[in-house]
């Protein structure tokens, strides 16, 4: 972590109103991001880490309430006004999302998509705009650039559209690039092209990154630092290797062990975590992971525990029985 | 073509299997001339991309595709050949799960009478008997019957889902149970949970399982056997620790490369191959892979390679195999 963060992400809270009532998707997260660096957000379905990008990138639903403070290159986003917010996105705060079919627009040209954010933000003249484009879709590996202007996403597969969605967010040299599961929706062979040319452009543009996903995997090669996200929480935060080598948390252990592993032989039995996450509208009083948590006593279900620093200070859990022996690592 | 590694007493044999689809007057070649044995008692993990034809493989064995040509013999008997009640009748020992568990579920029914309805079909006719037999099967995929046959499908989680499909699946005590991609759409915690599921179902029932995936791990996690399938061709079979620790295909050893690997000391390789799977619809000639292949040359683009022993028990379908 550097002294100067590009992000500072400060006690953020964010609350949905639901039928069901009060849903607390972000639960007083504290997260940095230095200039360069890339933080990994590791989570299962309706841990919070959507929503926390969202919080950052100011698109909440308009329902939702939003408490503390998202500090990006010196300025507190959450109270900008609109103008300012939409001249920074997509210029110096862009975002890929999982999904290109839907983050794309289907009835424009791939070409228009890109030279509009072009000319939007960095005001080029068409044919200024049009030859970036196209250098900007041969960066991202797109074979015959000059020809894919013309087409429209539903011409593309997946991982070419990503690869769209990619170049558009890249269009204008952003200080951070949020990545919210970028490769979910793509087979296995196209996410590894996907997460290197998104490792490689962030190095040659010494950009910041944070790579949301659910998979440990993904973080594991490729990131500075990991947060991992149970229920709201940040849980579990250290700089990755540090994380891999001495979990602390027994959720980051229980959810690394419940991957089945190729060197493993066929028809081992996987450690599972019993249960299921618990419902973000009925809060658990003590550590929400306790239902499910194999360590668990009486005070963890009385009491939260808050975000410890372990040996390190780059290296919190939050955990009052946190593990103490290494964690064996798969070779 | 030449039957691989045909167990001494297979359940389900696919000979030749040619499905193809028709799509805007052109031909898309889904499964071309696949061949294949399952053992009774066995898990076959069928692996692949998008797109390289394992669900319309799958879906071709039950014959909810229909085949252009080949045989699907299982447990002797021809299903390509087999109309009406016949086929009816063979078909409550083939049970098959998806995907996507939720949608799986009609939404406006309850749970007691999903599951039961695979008895009322095959003709259980006593309300008493049906619900018993889904009370029993409820309960061993681990679902409380008293709380759970009285609700609906939207009261549940995904993974509380997959075990109704699993249920539904098992209720009529089938031999062979086709599992399309059953954990994909889970989180990493749960789907442990449905993974060590089948796998004791299997025990329990006396399964025989074809499991189809994208995740090489899960595959491996659960399968004896595996098949790994490109653009409607089968390039490699064999015994799952072995075909994981020497792939013989580049198309194998391409795909156990791409995974992620949760440590942080084995930094990712820039992944090798580039470009993506052609389409179906105009599949190279020769070896269907040689577009990615970085062993490809002439030969690759004028013969179809066809499935060759390279170890015992393993086959590949490669002029260059890495073994």
């Amino acid at each position: 972590m550097t002294d100067r963060a590009l992000l500072s992400v400060e006690e953020v809270l964010v609350d949905l109103p639901t039928p069901r009532g009060n849903l607390r998707a972000v639960d007083r997260v504290n997260l940095t991001v230095g200039a360069g660096q890339t933080l990994g957000v590791v989570g299962e379905s309706g841990c919070g880490k959507t929503m926390l990008s969202r919080a950052i990138l100011q698109l909440l639903p308009k329902k939702a309430k939003l408490q503390g403070r998202v500090m990006f290159d010196g300025q507190d986003l959450v109270s900008l006004d609109r103008e300012s917010l939409r001249k920074l996105r997509g210029r110096s705060l862009a975002v890929v999302f999982q999904d290109p079919m839907t983050s794309l627009n289907p009835v424009l040209t791939i070409g228009t998509q890109l030279i509009e954010t072009l000319q939007e933000h960095l005001e080029l003249d068409l044919a200024a705009a049009r030859k970036r484009s196209v250098e900007l879709l041969a960066a991202v590996g797109i074979p015959a650039p000059d020809q894919r202007l013309t087409q429209y996403p539903h011409q593309l597969s997946g991982g070419m559209r990503q690869r769209v969605a990619i170049a558009i967010a890249l269009s204008c040299e952003p200080k951070l690039l949020i990545a919210d599961e970028p490769t979910t929706a793509l087979d296995v062979t196209i996410q590894a092209q996907i997460l290197d040319l998104l490792a490689r452009e962030q190095r040659r543009r010494h950009m910041a990154m944070i790579l949301i996903t659910h998979d440990l995997g993904v973080v594991a090669g490729r990131t500075d630092e990991v947060a991992v996200m149970y229920a709201g929480r940040v849980v579990e935060r250290a700089p990755t290797p540090a994380l891999f080598k001495k979990m602390r948390m027994p959720y980051t252990e229980a959810l690394l062990a419940a991957i089945p592993k190729l060197d493993a032989a066929p028809h081992t039995v996987l450690p599972a975590i019993s249960g299921r996450p618990p419902d973000p509208t009925r809060p658990i009083k003590g550590c929400s992971f306790s239902p499910r948590c194999r360590y668990a006593v009486a005070r963890c279900h009385g009491e939260k525990p808050e975000l410890t620093e372990a040996e390190t200070p780059a290296h919190q859990y939050a955990c009052f029985h946190p593990i103490e022996m290494p964690v064996a690592v798969p070779a | 073509m030449m039957l691989q590694s045909s167990p001494a007493d297979p359940l389900l044999k696919v000979e030749n299997l040619v499905v193809e689809y028709n799509v805007g007057g052109k031909t898309v070649h889904a499964v071309s001339s696949v061949s294949l044995d399952i053992a009774r008692g066995e898990t076959l993990g069928l692996v692949g991309e998008s797109g390289c034809g394992k669900s319309t493989l799958g879906r071709a064995v039950l014959q909810l595709r229909h085949a252009q040509s080949g045989k699907v013999l299982f447990d002797g008997n021809d299903l390509t050949a087999m109309r009406g009640d016949a086929l009816r009748k063979m078909r409550q020992r083939v049970q098959l799960i998806f995907q996507d568990p939720i949608a799986s579920l009609n939404p406006r029914r309850r749970i007691g009478d999903i599951v039961a309805e695979p008895l009322v079909i095959s003709g259980v006719k006593d309300p008493e008997k049906r619900k018993q037999m889904v009370s029993d099967v409820l309960s061993a995929v681990g679902l409380d019957p008293g709380l759970v046959m009285g609700r609906l499908p939207h009261e549940f989680s995904g993974g509380q889902c997959q075990r109704i499909c699993i249920a539904r699946a098992l209720v009529l005590n089938p031999d062979f149970i086709i599992c399309d991609e059953p954990v994909s759409a889970l989180d990493v915690s749960i789907r442990a949970q449905i993974l060590n599921l089948l796998e004791e179902m299997k025990a329990r029932y006396g399964l025989t399982l074809l499991f189809i995936a994208h995740d090489l791990a899960v595959v491996k996690a659960v399968s004896d056997r595996v098949a790994v399938m490109y653009l409607g061709r089968l390039c490699e079979v064999g015994p799952s620790e072995q075909l994981f620790a020497r792939p013989a295909h580049p198309y194998t050893a391409l795909l156990i490369e791409a995974i992620p690997v949760p440590d942080p000391d084995m930094r990712p390789a820039e992944a090798v191959a580039v470009g993506e799977p052609p389409s179906p619809i105009a599949p190279p000639s020769g070896c269907r892979f040689r577009t990615r292949c970085p062993r490809a040359d002439a030969k690759c683009s004028t013969e179809v390679p066809e499935l060759r022993a390279v170890a015992p028990g393993q086959y590949a379908a490669c002029h260059h195999p890495l073994i």
